[in-house]
């Protein structure tokens, strides 16, 4: 074996020591750490994507115990990639958000909100890489425990309220995550998530045999992890979460955390049901329905918004519709879809919410839209990253977001159902036109002169320096990336593909 | 039916109890109502994992007098998650209490309704 295949198991372990190194640290020595530790890890994972693309899946054992008994890891193209853009997102919003935190959190505690980072990085790492659904729960909790603190560290009423309405959705997702978890392990008697697949595979053999049982389980389960992702009815802790953390949190919770959820559903789906019989389950159709009315209805309470990062946090939840659409529309064509607009949307949301903070900053901090107006030509650089985001979220050519809009709409197509290709175009193009209208309007408010002259001094010329050196690599980064995705697409897709034909 | 559930009681138990404590964190307004439910709901879970793990007539896997046939122990790995559910749930509720006593040391009230009608009275700041 290669020394690449033990990466995966040491961003989980680093991560975890440097989670307890951080509590030793003063402030701002755990900030420097984070960020090198950081860009540490993004070269670790490059590497084993870089191997996986060679050499192809494959699986750690942990402590040399053989597959029903040991714990593993398990490393594809997929994962890989994955792992690498959820590092390279939370680099940026570390980078770009520290001013932020240092403002926002008790200098005191600063330590402590880098410690939070880290773990958090430890559970999504292991959420990624882990093969064994038990795993998947304890970090899955760990992962809801830090993503409750890094929200918290902004001691104001509000964000202690959104953290106690947001604890107790995720504590209803994962108490009915872990009954979905046991009935699993009754029925099939394993927690690695292949040899439950080959129990499953035994019982439902013929197509049509043990359909109820399936369903309810795998119903208790995409409930549970639906609630905690966002999904359509589910969606309306979002806005007070995201809009009153402090904008590192605010990236983090919005492309990171519900995104990691999502890929522990699809990875259950793939692995521990196989997809050939999720795909006879009824379940992909309701998941398929859900996306649609989250598209819509999220897309329709931003308009009603009226403070931009409300706003954001509303379109997070029609974005999240689109990926469960792509789940519910099945085939490869819609994973693919789905698993793009995971990346596509991480970097999109995380460049938002690390631009709303700038322009607040030049309207007397205030979110709301009737301040901001003209704060992006008091703030050239964020009004402008401000408008890259935005238009990628509308899906104009050459973003990010036209490519996975195109690829639902390809994916729809391919499904071969006259009636679900209907309802996507029809979804996609609702959605597209109310994403287009309140992005639009904010970016025309944004960039137009406030009637009353002179409410808010343009900043001086040293702040706004200040400003730069640690806000614009970060942006241009994800802007890069970005076009990136937007530009040469067929690369990100034809990796995604190869990754999903190694991942059941 | 009606006989399985009478050979099932446990399972039958545990499912009411997840379906109570359920309910109870999600429609009660009383936020110290709602953690009492989540531990119920947590409880039930487990009690549905022992209940599947307890074979009756066999012993904890501990190798008594020689005996060394699998028939003779239980499967071990239940209680371990049981265990390790009981830890994670133990810490969900510390933190939930720390965040309630927050919550209550600034607002005066356990109502979340009261709370949330508080907290928009308040000067919205960035």
């Amino acid at each position: 074996m290669a020394f690449v295949t033990n990466l995966p198991l040491f961003t989980i372990v680093l991560s975890l020591f440097s989670g307890v190194l951080c509590f030793l640290l003063k402030g701002r020595a755990a900030r420097r750490y984070t960020i090198v530790y950081e860009c540490l890890l993004l070269v670790m994972n490059g590497l084993v994507l870089a191997y996986t693309i060679r050499n192809g899946t494959f699986t750690y054992v942990m402590g040399e115990f053989p597959a029903p008994w040991g714990n593993e890891i398990r490393a594809g193209i997929l994962e890989a990639l994955m792992a690498f853009v959820f590092l390279l997102i939370m680099v940026c919003a570390v980078v770009s958000g520290k001013r932020y935190v240092k403002v926002d959190v008790d200098e005191s505690k600063i330590n402590l909100y880098y410690a939070l980072i880290n773990l958090m990085t430890a559970a999504l790492m292991a959420l990624i890489w882990t093969n064994d659904i038990f795993t998947g729960y304890v970090f899955l909790e760990i992962l809801t425990l830090t993503s409750c603190g890094i929200l918290i560290v902004r001691e104001i009423g509000r964000t202690t309220l959104a953290a106690v309405r947001y604890m107790i959705l995720n504590l209803l997702g994962s108490g009915l995550f872990l009954l979905g978890v046991v009935l699993f392990y009754d029925i099939t008697g394993n927690l690695l998530m292949m040899s439950m697949q080959e129990q499953i595979a035994q019982l439902a053999g013929a197509p049509g045999t043990m359909t109820l049982e399936l369903t309810l389980c795998l119903g208790i389960l995409t409930m549970g992890l639906g609630i905690k992702s966002g999904l359509f009815p589910f969606h309306y802790w979002m806005p007070d979460t995201y809009g009153w953390a402090t904008p590192t949190s605010a990236a983090i919770l919005s492309s990171l955390v519900s995104k990691a959820y999502i890929f522990l559903l699809f990875k259950i789906y793939y692995r521990v049901i196989g997809i050939r019989i999720f795909e006879s389950l009824p379940l992909g159709n309701v998941l398929f329905v859900l996306g649609m009315l989250g598209m819509v209805f999220g897309s329709i309470s931003a308009i009603r918004a009226n403070n931009i990062n409300h706003m954001v946090a509303f379109s997070s939840a029609a974005q999240i519709g689109y990926i469960y659409m792509g789940i519910g529309l099945g085939g490869l064509a819609g994973y693919t879809a789905a698993m793009f607009q995971i990346i596509a949307h991480a970097l999109t949301k995380s460049l938002l919410f690390l631009t709303t903070p700038r322009l607040a900053e030049v309207s007397g901090d205030s979110l709301k839209f009737r301040d901001l107006q003209g704060s992006g030509i008091r703030n050239q650089s964020a009004g402008y990253c401000f408008l890259f985001g935005a238009l990628s979220m509308i899906g104009i050519p050459v973003f990010a977001g036209f490519s996975s809009k195109l690829l639902f709409a390809l994916a729809a197509v391919d499904s071969g159902s006259g009636k679900k290709l209907v309802l996507v175009m029809l979804a996609l193009a609702i959605s597209s036109l109310l994403n287009a209208m309140y992005f639009v309007r904010t970016a025309i408010r944004i960039f137009t002169e406030p009637q009353e002259k002179g409410r808010y001094k343009a900043p001086g010329r040293k702040q706004a320096r200040g400003l730069k050196a640690d806000y614009l690599v970060p942006m241009a980064l994800l802007i890069a990336a970005n076009l990136f995705l937007g530009l040469f697409s067929w690369v990100l897709v034809d990796l995604i593909q190869k990754g999903l034909a190694m991942f059941g | 039916m009606i006989e399985n559930l009478g050979i099932n009681y446990e399972e039958a138990v545990a499912v009411i109890l997840f379906g109570i404590g359920f309910t109870m964190m999600l429609f009660q307004r009383n936020l110290i109502k709602k953690l009492i439910g989540m531990n119920i709901m947590d409880t039930g879970t487990f009690l549905l994992l022992a209940s599947m793990g307890y074979i009756s007539g066999r012993k904890a896997p501990i190798i008594e007098n020689g005996i060394q046939k699998t028939e003779a122990y239980i499967n071990p790995v239940p209680a371990g998650l049981v265990l390790t559910g009981i830890v994670v749930s133990v810490s969900v509720t510390a933190i939930m209490l720390a965040l309630t006593i927050r919550l209550y040391k600034r607002y005066h009230t356990l109502y979340l309704d009261d709370i949330y009608a508080l907290s928009i009275h308040e000067q919205e700041d960035r």
